[in-house]
């Protein structure tokens, strides 16, 4: 099985080693017309990456579509005992487009394990992750490494179709109470989501809030840390070159000390305390 | 002639001197491309220096996103040199590379021709082994035209800099000027001990979708494969008029590229953006580069160093390496 997360928190740290590891495809499948699975043999260290944590994957060239830069993906998976990662990732332009042409038994390269990851505390109880779209890919490993410290997972999961829920499957198997929230049938609104997160909070069952994936999504989690005075925390996405700290390309404005600061969300993140963050 | 692959597996010379500096190889990082993170990726003792992003004495936010955009085969980028000034600099960046046996260049930038001066004075500091002058900035005292325009302006803040401090001085031109070659000369009597040819050139995209530029800066500095004709001729043209080294940078992503720019002339070369795609390059290209002059039979790197086989070239000399 997975090492513990206290093992491999040590990997979160910004001096552990990265490598640009030459990986295989085992498997690439359509999730649905939107977004794809990638599943590819790493080997370690790239597989003791921790939730959080993410990969620059050097895109294929294909046909028209060829991408000079990486592409950030957020890990979606890391077993360091099969030696495998794994992706899931929505096609957006032409980077994740040139991507998809990858078949089982191609090769190609991916650079990390990178960031700083989520921080899981030993005094909590009981945790809400709160996600929409591809972002719930960044938040399931954070639920499995949190169900393995004994800490309860509620999943509140936002799409806008009931086929556009990811992932409710690893939530429910780590026996986390999965809530979905549909745009289709309303249930997605902010008040809902208050309303969930409200009787949640009630039942003592919030010591801390975890987002990713929504700007609105991120400012309710935000509120309602600030309301409840609990921890949270958001990984966050920006373009990015590097994905080392060099370029200061991935810049975005967080709020310390009362006065707006850049931090780099490839190397001071992606993921970051709530509190700091601001809205994009 | 090909010489054989190296059968004498005769050890190769990789060492160059370069504007004051001796240095193991000739490979070393450009200016913002480069940073601490990368000692995650490689052993950052093989490289021949490290140069770092360029500095200014007080704090500077940089520019809006997106701060780059990809193009064919390179990138734009309007970062707009943040930073967190000269004491963050000297008491946190410096000594991390004391753990390292490169040698530190460090970038620096200012308004004023004083700016530089002052900056050159207080980074000559034990750890600091030379100083390499971002001249591409613009000036506020010449309505902000950048000093690597004109050669006036680049003789003029070379000369100061050169009275304030005695390490290695290289000076970087920009290829956004009329007359590089001008302006590389003008480096050269202002006291600088090499030039870097060259920063990024002026470019801009434009998003056809919502009409707005690519770049929250609109303009930006193209560099990486795209540019490497374009720094090649000029440091090429630059070489061959001046006595001090000429240190090539632009577009470089492999050993051939490296020797490309030997060739033309340089003495050393600088690595930027192909690291963003390949953190591993320098080393590669490192590397590369002693298996090429193995495979050739060259015993000293130097020898490639401005023998391009052209016009100009002395037949017997250009003939001995073939
Ligand atoms: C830390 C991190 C983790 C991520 N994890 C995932 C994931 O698990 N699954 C997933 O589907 N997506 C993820 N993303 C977003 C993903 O990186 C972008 O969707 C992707 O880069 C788009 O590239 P493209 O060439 O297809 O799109 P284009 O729009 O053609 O890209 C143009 C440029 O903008 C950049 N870009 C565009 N959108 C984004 C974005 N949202 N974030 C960062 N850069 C962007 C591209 O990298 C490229 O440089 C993550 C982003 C970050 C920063
Ligand atoms: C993201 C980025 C940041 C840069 N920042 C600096 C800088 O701070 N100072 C400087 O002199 N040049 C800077 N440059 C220019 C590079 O040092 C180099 O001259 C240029 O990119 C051409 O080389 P390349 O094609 O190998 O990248 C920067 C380039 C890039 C891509
Ligand atoms: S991507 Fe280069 S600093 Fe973050």
């Amino acid at each position: 099985m997975l090492q513990s997360l206290e093992t491999r928190s040590a990997w979160t740290a910004n001096d552990a080693p990265v490598s640009d590891v030459e990986t295989i495809v085992l498997s690439h499948e359509a999730v649905n017309d939107e977004y794809r699975h990638l599943v590819l043999r790493a080997g370690r260290p790239a597989t003791l990456a921790a939730p959080g944590q993410f990969f620059h994957l050097l895109c294929p060239a294909s046909g028209q579509d060829k991408p000079y830069l990486r592409r950030p993906m957020s890990t979606y998976k890391a077993d360091p005992e099969a030696g495998t990662l794994e992706f899931l990732y929505k096609i957006a332009g032409l980077g994740t487009r040139a991507l998809t042409t990858l078949k089982p038994g191609d090769s190609f390269r991916v650079l990390g394990p990178l960031g700083v990851g989520f921080t899981l505390d030993d005094s909590w109880r009981s945790i809400v992750v709160l996600g929409r779209g591809v972002g719930l890919a960044t938040l399931a490993p954070l639920a499995e490494a949190a169900a393995r410290k004994g800490i309860g997972v509620t999943a509140i999961l936002s799409a806008r179709r009931p086929d556009l829920v990811m992932s409710a499957e690893r939530f429910a198997a780590i026996g986390a109470d999965v809530r979905p929230v549909l745009d289709s049938d309303g249930s997605s609104a902010p008040e809902n989501v208050r309303a969930i997160l409200g009787s949640l909070a009630r039942e003592g069952r919030a010591d801390a809030i975890f987002t990713c994936g929504s700007n609105r999504l991120f400012r309710l989690a935000k509120d309602f840390a600030t309301e409840q005075g609990i921890a949270g925390q958001v990984a966050l996405e920006q373009q990015m070159a590097c994905g080392l700290g060099m370029c200061f390309c991935c810049v975005r404005k967080f709020e310390v000390d009362g006065e707006l600061v850049d931090k780099r969300v490839c190397w001071d993140g992606p993921v970051f305390d709530l509190k700091e963050a601001t809205s994009w | 002639m090909v010489t054989a692959a190296s059968s004498s597996a005769a050890p190769v010379s990789l060492g160059v001197e370069v504007g004051g500096l001796r240095l193991q190889n000739p490979v070393m990082p450009a200016s913002g491309t480069f940073a601490e993170g990368l000692a995650r990726v490689m052993d950052l003792n093989r490289l021949g220096a490290f140069v770092t992003k360029t500095i200014t004495r007080e704090f500077r936010a940089g520019n809006p996103v997106p701060r780059v955009c990809e193009t064919t085969e390179g990138l734009i980028n309007s970062i707009g040199i943040p930073s967190k000034g000269l004491d963050y600099f000297r008491d946190n960046v410096v000594p991390f590379y004391r753990a390292y046996s490169p040698p530190l260049v460090v970038s620096i930038s200012a308004p004023t021709v004083d700016g530089f001066a002052s900056m050159a004075r207080d980074l000559t500091i034990p750890g600091v082994a030379a100083i390499e002058a971002n001249i591409s900035c613009p000036n506020i005292e010449e309505d902000g035209r950048s000093f690597a325009m004109e050669p006036r302006l680049t003789e003029a803040v070379t000369a100061a800099m050169r009275r304030a401090t005695a390490l290695p001085l290289w000076v970087k031109l920009t290829p956004n000027t009329g007359d590089i070659v001008a302006v590389a000369r003008a480096a050269e009597a202002g006291g600088a001990d090499a030039v870097v040819v060259a920063n990024t050139i002026l470019a801009m995209r434009i998003d056809t979708e919502t009409f707005r530029p690519k770049l929250g800066n609109v303009l930006g500095g193209l560099s990486g494969p795209a540019v490497k004709p374009i720094a090649l001729r000029m440091v090429y043209q630059c070489a061959d008029k001046l006595a001090i080294p000429v240190i090539g940078c632009g577009g470089i992503a492999t050993a051939e590229d490296a020797v490309e720019f030997m060739l033309a002339g340089a003495r050393a070369v600088q690595v930027g953006t192909t690291t963003f795609v390949r953190p591993m390059a320098m080393i590669e290209i490192i590397d590369g580069l002693a298996a090429f002059c193995a495979r050739r039979g060259i015993a000293d790197v130097n020898a490639l160093v401005g023998a391009v086989v052209d016009g100009n070239a002395a037949p017997e000399e250009a003939e001995a390496l073939l």
